[in-house]
């Protein structure tokens, strides 16, 4: 007979789920199951091959499967259960989580938390309503990726990548390493929403134009692509008319963005932030729902795998706490975001939750010689100058225990730019 | 040697081919694509209207309200979802006012049931989010929706499943007629033989009827553009809202589809045949039309855009549906237009009881099972059945597609069925695998693998959609 009770179900097996469950067990819970709908656990760093994973938390470069190996052997050493090719059909706030696989066909499992790990998906070419034909060769970076990095098969030989997110740049490289010629990469803001190191070690090493100011207007090719028309934008991202390029080329990768899978999160009644696309959650990743927390990708999209880590830990530890202790009453201080600022995370900080909070927040463009101010109405809480801000690289601001119980009402991050 | 030849795999060739397999036939169709329902059957509105917009006499206003009659017991049959929702065309001046009279005058006296103009408040009430400039809207209870692509593919594969023949990548070269028999033949060199053609070829219905011998078929191409938005926006409309008819047409609607989702669309514009790019003119055009009918149009929530081909009769405006007067036994099903979709079942019900039977005699088939499983069967089971199913076949308890949550048997299953899916699209019509909110980005390589696998090709030889549309380009270094 198959165990249908948990203390805690991690739905998602990629880095953040992984890093939940270890923290969940190091916190004291032992009754846990991880959810995988893959046949392996580590996520979508299966198919990230290139390194620079591990920089900030295990000051060395690692692969995408080397990060993820590391997550998995603390798993294992702590004899976590793990359910593969299992994937979750729905959730309700009571935590009731129905599942299908192979071996156990469709089966429900009550949990008394649940940890919400699903991660993300890339916007597709179809959300941005992109005129032309609809032929063979229209990817996403991320299905380019696995064709090439797990299937190993090349998606194509000539290439142009619309949208310069960090999986567009990498995908530009590995394309080319492959064989392939990327003719540009074009990107319909003024700046990249990738990371610096990306636009150097994957662009300009290897000679990749970067358009800024330009998307593609149209998709050319019956049966299979045959080539784009780019054009310049102007300031509200219209085409130009008059700066069409054409280019010839047999395939087109999509890096436009990447969103919150929270399907699951939505059918249960949580509640989401229209800036993350993830759930509203408190400082220890608990969404409005008691019991059911979230973190990483399916919560905020994060820049390095890292960082997902470290949220992951936050609400596994959380999660761990909730299951020793129970319910707590809450002090709840909402936190918005302010002039320049896009988002802010966590969106409610509880005053009966111990300890100091990091605030993770995106700006709106790029701004030079900056303030990151923390205020709580007319009082500045933190106040913290800074170089440069861009909307491609997240910005935290560290909230003192003592500064979030001395204020009173909500809390505001603003970014302005000095002088 | 075939009783009768179809030529055109679409909704009505479908239609027909089924309705040839009722009856002692040896029935073949050929189609030019790689699957079924690649024409105007493959991206149209997917609408089954009440009936009140041809002008009485008509055959298209005979066959429509005959065809929503009929639609209801022809889906089910099939498998298909199908849901009588009910339409509304909107009126946003006096002038409109004046016109939804016509039209409920002329529905009337087509024979639609229970039409009725209604007020603003009535308006509001059965459509929260309807355009605050709407003053009242011509309400037709008999509308419905249904999915053009779904209803083709299970009309052609009950009518296999009953004997008949499909031949896809055979697009007619020539076709002669000796002592009787015709001969269809490919551009491939395959070829077939038989005593009737029908001619259901859509687009290309003037050009073989001219292959035939017969000149008197004119068909024009008008392309319409369509935006689709996420299920997540289910429910921002309840009925199919239409604006008032022009000449080209019923105009843009804003409609739910029957899974779900809420289709905005189409444009309609003179086009090349094959033709079915989207233009930013024709999507703008889509999305201004949408934003005057319903207040806060959610085209955050696009999930994709699309066009789709549709033909018309150049000269004489309406269904032809005749006995070619140039060649004997050879029948045209020509200038389907809207409501074609709607008119499909009526259609091959006349064609073949009362052109098809000049030629042959219609003994009853007694062994014809209109019945068909619906290829997205496994939701609709029960959490013992579904249990029942995987214990039996493991894959049923692999999900693929993770957005539709499609299982790899329901994939294998579509692979192997009548009609087979043998490329990406394909699987994708039958199965919903790779149609939801990410597209295919997850799912696609997964899909690809199993076709490959099923129909033992190597990877870099499956399609997209067929022919030269390979995903893949060799092998990784």
């Amino acid at each position: 007979m198959m165990k249908t009770e948990y203390d805690i179900i991690i739905i998602g097996g990629g880095p953040a789920g992984l890093a939940a469950a270890v923290a969940a067990y190091d916190g004291g819970a032992r009754d846990i199951v991880i959810l995988e709908r893959e046949a392996r656990t580590g996520g979508i760093l299966n198919q990230c091959i290139h390194n620079g994973f591990g920089l900030t938390r295990f000051k060395e470069s690692l692969s995408g499967p080397e990060y993820a190996a590391r997550f998995e052997a603390e798993v294992q050493k702590r004899g976590i259960e793990t359910l593969l090719e299992t994937t979750v059909l729905s959730l309700t706030a009571e935590k009731k989580v129905t599942a299908i696989s192979p071996t156990h066909g469709v089966f429900v499992l009550q949990a008394k938390a649940v940890v919400l790990a699903m991660g993300c998906r890339e916007r597709s070419r179809g959300a941005l309503n992109i005129a032309g034909s609809r032929p063979a060769g229209i990817y996403s970076a991320g299905t380019a990726q696995k064709y090439v990095n797990i299937k190993g098969y090349l998606p194509g030989k000539e290439v142009v990548i619309l949208g310069s997110g960090d999986i567009g740049l990498i995908m530009a490289r590995r394309m080319t390493l492959e064989g392939a010629k990327v003719h540009a990469v074009c990107e319909i803001m003024p700046y990249s929403s990738g990371l610096r190191r990306n636009i150097v070690q994957c662009l300009d090493d290897f000679g990749i134009p970067l358009y800024l100011n330009h998307t593609i207007t149209k998709i050319e090719g019956k049966d299979r692509v045959t080539g784009v028309v780019v054009s310049r934008v102007d300031e509200n991202k219209r085409p130009i008319p008059g700066t069409e390029i054409h280019f010839d080329c047999d395939t087109v990768l999509f890096s436009v963005g990447l969103i919150p899978e929270n399907e699951l999160t939505k059918a249960a009644g949580i509640a989401l932030s229209g800036g993350t696309r993830g759930a509203v959650v408190y400082q220890n990743r608990e969404t409005e729902a008691e019991g059911i927390f979230a973190c990483g990708n399916v919560l905020q999209v994060h820049d390095l795998v890292d960082f997902v880590s470290e949220e992951a830990e936050i609400a596994g530890r959380a999660a761990a706490q909730y299951i020793a202790r129970g319910p707590h009453q809450r002090d709840t201080v909402e936190v918005t975001n302010g002039q320049n600022v896009s988002y802010v995370l966590p969106q409610k900080l509880d005053k009966n939750i111990a300890g100091d909070v990091k605030l993770f927040f995106r700006v709106r463009q790029t701004m030079r010689d900056c303030t990151i101010t923390v205020s709580c109405g007319e009082t500045v809480l933190v106040s913290r100058k800074k170089r440069v801000v861009t909307p491609g690289e997240m910005e935290t601001v560290l909230l003192s225990q003592e500064k979030i119980s001395s204020g009173n009402g909500q809390i505001t991050v603003t970014v302005k730019e000095n002088g | 040697m075939y009783d009768v030849i179809v030529i055109g795999g679409g909704v009505i060739g479908g239609a027909v081919m089924r309705e040839l397999t009722k009856y002692r036939l040896r029935v073949c169709l050929v189609e030019k694509e790689d699957d079924v329902a690649m024409g105007a059957s493959k991206a149209n509105s997917g609408i089954v209207h009440a009936g009140f917009d041809a002008p009485e006499g008509t055959n298209k206003a005979k066959f429509n309200v005959l065809g929503n009659r009929m639609m209801e017991g022809y889906a089910a049959e099939l498998g298909v979802k199908f849901a009588r929702i009910g339409s509304l065309v909107l009126a946003f001046s006096e002038e409109d006012m004046r016109l939804l009279s016509v039209l409920e005058a002329r529905g009337v006296r087509n024979g639609v049931e229970g039409l009725s103009v209604i007020g603003q408040a009535e308006l509001r009430a059965m459509e929260p989010n309807v355009s605050r400039n709407a003053v009242g809207a011509l309400y037709a209870p008999t509308g419905g929706i249904v999915c053009p692509y779904e209803l083709t593919i299970a009309a052609i594969g009950n009518a296999m499943d009953n004997g008949a023949d499909l031949y896809t990548g055979f697009e007619a070269a020539s076709i002669t007629k000796a002592n009787g028999v015709f001969t269809v033949k490919a551009a491939s060199g395959k070829e077939v033989q038989g005593k009737l053609i029908i001619n259901c070829a859509g687009l290309g219905a003037g050009h073989v009827a001219a292959l035939a011998g017969d000149d008197g078929i004119k068909i024009g191409a008008r392309i319409g553009e369509y935006i689709l938005l996420d299920r997540e926006s289910g429910g921002f409309v309840r009925h199919t809202l239409f604006t008032t008819p022009t000449k080209k047409g019923k105009g843009i609607l804003v409609s739910p589809t029957v899974d779900g989702n809420i289709l905005l669309g189409p444009t309609a514009e003179e086009a090349e045949e094959g033709n079915t790019d989207t233009t930013a003119a024709g999507m703008a055009a889509v999305t201004a039309s949408a934003a005057r009918m319903c207040e806060n149009v959610p085209l955050f929530n696009t999930i994709t855009s699309f066009a789709g081909v549709r033909a018309y009769s150049h000269d004489r405006h309406d269904f032809i549906i005749e006995e070619s007067a140039a060649v004997e036994g050879l029948i045209h099903i020509a200038g389907i237009e809207s409501p074609g979709l709607t008119s499909a079942p009526a259609i091959a019900k006349f064609a073949v009881e009362e052109l098809v039977s000049k030629h042959l005699p219609l003994r009853k088939n007694e062994n014809f099972s209109g019945r068909r499983a619906p290829d997205a069967f496994f939701k609709q089971l029960s959490a013992e059945e579904k249990n029942e199913l995987i214990a039996r076949d493991p894959a049923y308890g692999r999900i693929v597609c993770r957005c539709e949550q499609i299982t790899e048997g329901e994939i294998v299953r579509a692979v192997h069925e009548n009609p087979p899916a043998c490329n990406i699209d394909a699987v994708k019509r039958r199965t919903r695998a790779g149609m939801g909110r990410c597209q295919g980005g997850f799912c696609q390589p997964s899909v690809a693998e199993i076709i490959a696998r099923e129909t033992g090709i190597p990877l870099e030889q499956v399609t997209k959609s067929g022919k030269a549309s390979r995903l893949l380009m060799g092998r990784s270094k």
